[in-house]
């Protein structure tokens, strides 16, 4: 088991003709994801790598193949009509790769997906692997290992470089998700958190988290009333100076609040051990994980 | 992307809300011929992209002339908060009754804009929300529906008890809704809004923010822009389509993503050592862009190493080294260069880096180290 999918899970592709896409939609294919489909308007008819159908819109491709997840690869002025769009088709999983999506976009789509029950996952994200099964996202395939960590990130090649340490210690993962760095997003940390927590696969738990927003500190209130496995954290940007955004549009310190030492203190006080170094997160999950 | 209060109170006076007049001064003798034009009282106030202007002397009330003129020398040229005043908004001074906090922000818990309202105006927020939680009065907006009437006069007469005022201040966050949306805004404040003695509601203040990727639909935004309020770094990166922020280091950091140049940040300060810069290539993968962000590293002349933190997911290690190979043909760097490549595409990238001056290193904490010995000799 692991969250949100499975190797069965078939998938279609939004934006599978551009750069970026392609690319991307090769990989997942290679990795073993189930690509049935792919939409990308006025393209409907051709084939993508010669085995995967394009159509022009995605009612017409969930019709005709019966794809239950959608990854998003298109423009960030096309990525809310995406989004619309998969869900209206009754897609109930989306990940949103797409970077730049303006903020009120986002916060137009979110009532849209509650109402339906849809996943989302990102903007402006990596989107998630599980080990062996399946990716939905641009997560490097060879990092990542089968087994029994959950991880989840507000970053993506930050996710990249902790994922990398856990494999080469021997440490696989039951799913590594990257739930994007904008300040409004479909999953949210606490809703992964709490999707590993449901996951009886899942035996320890990797949390990464930036400065910005408090998700962090609401984490460590939930884990600590709800979770017996082990977590292990590690927050970026310590040396972030207040009222610069850092990349991310949800990266910033503001009036003093969101900033990685309030994040760590909250995160300690809840048992919450957390890594001065990406590559600390190893040894500290093995201390803490003693039947690993 | 911040913008001035004289551009926030025009917007705010294109949603119709009640903005008394103004103009933006950039010199004693246009503030005083303003001023003469406004009749006495009037105000004087620094534009700057900081808070605090009024506790540092930024903001004056003059009811003469010779006020104005002697107001307007003082603020043109003061350093506030290490922003450089050169521009001053001459505005009639009104008579205050009362004074509101009223704005708006996109919430992440909620993922909706919500409006935040407190009878403690003239206040910063932030401050209320530390000393007098309950004072802010909350109301989540659905996007479907905008703030609903109901909802603005329910916060509304929480606020005050009096009708008339409270119908005021309901119709006027309604109209900040207005301008919220209109403007791709990720925060928008009216503080204060005032009432006078005879009982009508001004904004009398206003700060907004605009989504800085909701740019694209607005580049008519881009000559709000103040472009002397920006470091020349910074200013070059946006142009290049580069998240950069200016530190005062001397290790360079070209790092692709976001959390992972900041973690890098913190690692060289981890090893003793100062970051010059946060950079994040992006999550594309155009050679241009890498010769772009080693220019901008390169015009600061603390910096002496640069580092490549490389882990590829979207971006293709050997685009990088294509790109990183471009550049140090095209431009003539001094300082010891130390790449780190990981990911998609890294034998291919490998391939290409050999043969180059670039220093190698396998891990984000080697390449860091390297970094620092290369700079301390």
């Amino acid at each position: 088991m692991a969250i949100f999918c499975t190797g069965e899970t078939k998938v279609l592709v939004q934006g599978i003709t551009g750069r970026d896409g392609g690319f991307h939609t090769k990989s997942m294919i290679d990795y073993g994801t189930k690509v049935v489909a792919g939409v990308t308007p006025g393209r409907g008819g051709q084939m993508f790598n010669e085995t995967v159908p394009v159509f022009d819109n995605v009612a017409d491709a969930v019709a005709e193949t019966g794809a239950e997840a959608s990854v998003i690869f298109v423009p960030p002025f096309a990525a809310a009509g995406a989004i619309f769009e998969a869900a209206d088709a009754g897609i109930k999983l989306i990940v949103c790769i797409t970077e730049g999506v303006p903020t009120n976009d986002m916060v137009k789509v979110m009532p849209f997906l509650e109402d339906r029950g849809v996943t989302l996952v990102g903007p402006n994200c990596p989107g998630f692997i599980v080990p062996g099964q399946a990716k939905l996202g641009i997560l490097p395939g060879n990092i990542v290992a089968e087994g029994k960590v959950g991880l989840v990130s507000r970053s993506g090649t930050l996710t990249y470089e902790v994922v990398d340490a856990l494999t080469k210690a021997g440490l696989g993962q039951t799913t590594c998700l990257g739930i994007g760095g904008d300040p409004v997003i479909g999953t949210s940390f606490m809703d992964a958190i709490k999707a590993f927590n449901a996951d009886p696969e899942t035996k320890a738990l990797v949390l990464i988290g930036e400065i910005g927003g408090d998700a962090e500190e609401r984490a460590a209130e939930y884990i600590k009333e709800n979770m017996d496995i082990p977590v292990v954290a590690f927050i970026a940007g310590r040396t972030a100076p207040p009222g610069k955004r850092m990349g991310h549009a949800g990266a910033i310190v503001t009036g003093g609040t969101g900033t990685a030492a309030e994040k760590k203190a909250a995160l300690e006080a809840a048992g919450i051990p957390v890594a001065d170094r990406p590559v600390d997160v190893v040894p500290l999950l093995k201390e803490l994980w003693k039947d690993a | 992307m911040n913008i001035h209060e004289y551009q926030a109170k025009e917007f705010f006076r294109n949603a119709g809300l009640d903005v008394p007049e103004g103009k933006a001064c950039f010199s004693v003798d246009e503030a005083t011929a303003t001023a003469e034009q406004y009749g006495m009282p009037v105000m004087v106030k620094a534009q700057v992209l900081t808070g605090g202007r009024g506790k540092a002397g930024g903001v004056k009330f003059c009811d003469s002339m010779d006020k104005v003129k002697e107001s307007a020398e003082a603020i043109l040229g003061m350093d506030i908060k290490g922003h450089t005043v050169n521009k001053v908004l001459v505005t009639p001074a009104v008579d205050i009754e009362e004074e509101y906090y009223v704005g708006m922000l996109v919430d992440r818990a909620s993922r909706r804009v919500l409006l935040m309202a407190s009878s403690e105006g003239g206040v910063e927020i932030e401050q209320v929300a530390k000393d007098n939680p309950d004072a802010i009065i909350k109301q989540v907006i659905d996007p479907r529906y905008g703030l609903l009437d109901h909802e603005a006069m329910t916060v509304s007469m929480k606020l005050t008890a009096d009708v008339k005022k409270a119908r005021q201040l309901a119709a006027s966050m309604q109209k900040l809704y207005t301008a919220f949306i209109e403007v791709d805004a990720s925060l928008a404040e009216i503080n204060p809004f005032i009432f006078t003695p005879d009982g009508i509601g001004k904004a009398i203040d206003a700060k907004v923010n605009i989504d800085d990727n909701a740019m694209f639909r607005h580049r008519d935004f881009e000559e709000l822009r103040d472009l002397q309020e920006e470091n020349p770094a910074e200013a070059a990166a946006r142009k290049a389509d580069l998240s950069f922020v200016k530190l005062d280091g001397n290790v360079g950091c070209l790092v692709n993503g976001a959390g992972l140049a900041m973690a890098t940040m913190d690692l060289v300060q981890y090893y003793g050592g100062m970051p010059a810069n946060f950079l994040d290539i992006g999550g594309s993968s155009n050679p241009d862009k890498v010769v772009s962000a080693l220019e901008i590293i390169l015009q600061d002349e603390n910096v002496e190493v640069i580092l490549f933190n490389i882990f590829g997911g979207i971006t293709r290690c050997d685009d990088v080294a294509k790109g990183i190979i471009e550049a140090t043909n095209r431009l003539d760097i001094k300082v010891p260069v130390v790449v780190r490549l990981t990911g998609t595409n890294e034998e291919e990238a490998r391939v290409l880096l050999q043969g180059t001056d670039l220093v190698p290193a396998e891990t984000m904490d080697e390449v860091v180290q390297k970094a620092l010995e290369l700079a301390s000799n």
